[in-house]
């Protein structure tokens, strides 16, 4: 039963997964595709905590740290960026 | 003086994040973790003041409880009503960015307000320029300065009052 | 993986995936940027801490790591959905035309 939902929660991540990469190769904007790669860091984070509770390996949960902090390291260094080095 | 209080709990806030990585209390972690919260303390201090501009008074800590109870009820309310506009075939948005004013003067309170916002109903702060907030606004009710205010930033202004006041 | 609150934790985890899906839709759908943002933020911070909570009902050794992850993202999320949101503004993108008012753009105007 746990399993179960477990695979269904994983299958809507995966939908939600692929509606932020549709955003992300669309655009239009240089900015949007950014709003699409923040949300799918997002989305890659769960994903990963789902591995981490399938697998029973706590080690993951430390990959979904660091990779957190580097997404968002990664976000606020673009966004800086296409501010256009204004003020 | 105060710098040194902020200090003692900026490293206190460091270890304990050290610990809780870590999750054991062993001599030789907290030995490592005491040095590595020292020097962090001594060389960036500074640049990390915003991490303990918190009161730590009984008040400050009963309206932090406050602001999280509120602020998770906001966030729920936030997600239902995002998802009624995402699901409904004819997108029934109205927005607008509009203007809002903050009585909070120490810029991580501020910080935190304008965090809150956007995870609130429809709301997404945009620009923060000294007082003044700019807004967006899914479903904006209005476009008039002091009635946003009293709409979007009340809330969570008398919370944040007392945490940093 | 099993235990009295093992079904409790699956069915949160669910939830908080469903908002995940929610968030994509969003931002898939939405007219402009800004509106986007909005969908996606909001959406995946809450989507994130059901997740979290829900692996913490199903693992319970593991609940102060997530709770870490769960803070971390809790503050940086919305800040930078702020910066991107920020940083679209000064990029020049306007919002879409069923905006009805930009208070920033006209104070903007009145400072150059």
């Amino acid at each position: 039963m746990v399993e179960t939902i477990l695979i269904a929660a994983a299958a809507l991540v995966a939908l939600a997964f692929v509606l932020a990469m549709l955003r992300f190769l669309r655009g239009p904007h240089a900015v949007d595709r950014v709003i699409g790669f923040d949300v799918l860091t997002i989305i890659s984070i769960t994903g990963i905590v789902l591995v981490a509770l399938v697998e029973g390996r706590a080690i993951y949960l430390d990959v979904a740290l660091v990779y957190a902090l580097l997404s968002f390291l990664g976000v606020i260094v673009a966004a800086r960026y296409l501010e256009g080095g204004e003020e | 003086m105060a710098r040194s209080v902020d200090s003692a709990k900026l490293f206190g806030l460091l270890l304990l994040f050290w610990l809780l990585l870590n999750g054991s209390v062993a001599p030789g972690t907290i030995g490592v973790g005491a040095v590595v919260a020292a020097l962090i303390v001594v060389f960036f201090g500074g640049s990390l003041s915003f991490l303990s501009g918190h009161r730590l008074t009984p008040d400050a800590l009963i309206a932090t409880l406050f602001y999280l109870g509120y602020f998770l009820r906001e966030l729920v309310r936030a997600n239902l009503a995002m998802a009624r506009i995402v699901l409904s075939p004819s997108l029934p948005i109205r927005p607008a960015i509009v203007k809002l004013r903050t009585r909070l003067t120490d810029p991580v309170a501020r910080l935190l307000l304008a965090n809150s916002i956007t995870l609130t109903p429809g709301t997404l702060s945009v620009e923060l320029k000294g007082e003044w907030l700019y807004v967006h606004w899914v479903s904006a009710t209005t476009t008039d300065p002091e009635e946003a205010t009293r709409e979007i930033v009340s809330g969570f202004e008398k919370y944040l009052e007392v945490m940093y006041g | 993986m099993t235990g009295p609150f093992a079904l409790i934790g699956a069915l949160i985890v669910l939830a908080g995936a469903a908002f995940l899906f929610l968030g994509g839709l969003g931002l898939y759908r939405m007219p402009d940027s800004y509106t986007r943002i909005q969908a996606g933020t909001k959406a995946t911070t809450l989507g994130t801490l059901l997740v979290l909570a829900g692996a913490a009902f199903l693992m319970p050794g593991w609940w102060i790591k997530l709770m870490l992850i769960l803070l971390f993202l809790m503050f940086t999320n919305p800040l930078s959905s702020q910066v991107l949101a920020r940083a679209a503004h000064r990029a020049g993108i306007r919002p879409a035309p069923e905006t009805r008012a930009d208070a920033l753009a006209d104070d903007q105007g009145d400072a150059s």
